[in-house]
């Protein structure tokens, strides 16, 4: 498969220039298949390209030195990634790894550089996109750093258990969450939901059971909730 | 038979990405539509709703504390 002119028009970093500045950009595009599971780019090694998402789902996440991994985002088709280590010189600040069979596209730090001389409409595009990443990852700094969502999850799980009548599968009348609507509830992202449950999970407080939270431990539960004795 | 994620075909792009993703192979596109072909297999990992760019599928979860569970399979 060649680089395709009507992909790069659908790529958010190339909006708004003609079929013929995209022509020129189109030689510095380089392919790239990975394979489900495979790594993309290792954190710490130097950055050598920026992507884009043709097709698939990329995760970009960093692991801690005891395992624990933290996801910063999910990418779509469209979306970038390995920018911010290309354009400040340092290495890649985070791993990626396809999630599926993904299709990349691909610019060397150097032809990127060029481009941006050459064409300033782009340069206008990646400062909003780099913008709308720095917003998103100061909302992520804040879930992880100032608010306590582990303890306003467990608050949630206790107010939305039920623990009277039969667990039957057609039971409408049972409160069901997703996990974007406990982080809507907690004003997290979804992303901090599940390393929550996790931690929950860890705490010994709950267990995950396929669809169901089974609180297994209601008052250390509670205790992670701030919630007092017999007010749930 | 097993719980399974909830699927809005209306919203449904055929983008093929929870079928990518899914660990046990209980996806499938049929008519540019996915649907769940084997419930058993699903784990309920809930990354077929991580990665849908659409909202098509739902993985909610019932939270129930361990008494309910008890109680139910003495009865």
């Amino acid at each position: 498969m060649a680089v395709e002119i009507e992909v790069l028009k659908s790529i958010p970093y190339f909006l708004g220039l003609s079929t013929a500045e995209l022509e020129a950009v189109k030689k510095h595009v380089f392919e790239q298949m990975v394979e489900k599971n495979d790594m993309i780019i290792m954190e710490g090694d130097p950055a050598n390209a920026v992507y884009f998402v043709v097709s698939g789902a990329v995760k970009v996440f960093k692991t801690s030195v005891e395992g624990k991994e933290q996801i910063l985002c999910i990418l779509k088709p469209g979306e970038s990634f390995n920018d911010i280590a290309v354009f400040d010189g340092g290495p890649n600040p985070a791993s990626a790894i396809a999630m599926t069979p993904v299709l990349l596209y691909g610019i060397n730090k150097s032809s990127m550089e060029a481009i941006l001389r050459e064409y300033p409409n782009l340069a206008a595009n990646v400062i909003r996109i780099l913008s709308k990443k720095v917003r998103h990852f100061v909302s992520l700094v804040e879930d992880l750093s100032f608010r306590r969502v582990t303890d306003r999850l467990a608050k949630l799980l206790l107010e939305y258990a039920t623990d009277h009548g039969p667990i039957g599968e057609q039971d409408t009348a049972r409160p069901r969450l997703t996990q974007q609507e406990m982080a809507a509830v907690v004003g997290t992202a979804r992303e901090v939901v599940g390393r929550s449950l996790k931690a929950l999970e860890e705490e010994g407080a709950i267990r995950m059971d396929r669809h169901r939270i089974v609180i297994v431990n209601k008052k250390r539960l509670k205790q992670i909730s701030g919630v007092g004795a017999g007010a749930v | 038979m097993l719980v399974k994620p909830i699927l809005d075909e209306a919203l449904c792009n055929g983008c093929g990405l929870c079928v990518d993703v899914c660990r046990c192979g209980a996806l499938v596109i049929v008519k540019n539509i996915i649907k769940i072909i084997d419930v058993n297999d699903c784990g309920y990992c809930t990354e077929c709703e991580l990665v849908c760019p659409t909202g098509a599928i739902q993985c909610p979860f019932e939270i129930v504390v361990e008494e309910s569970i008890e109680i139910t399979f003495e009865e």
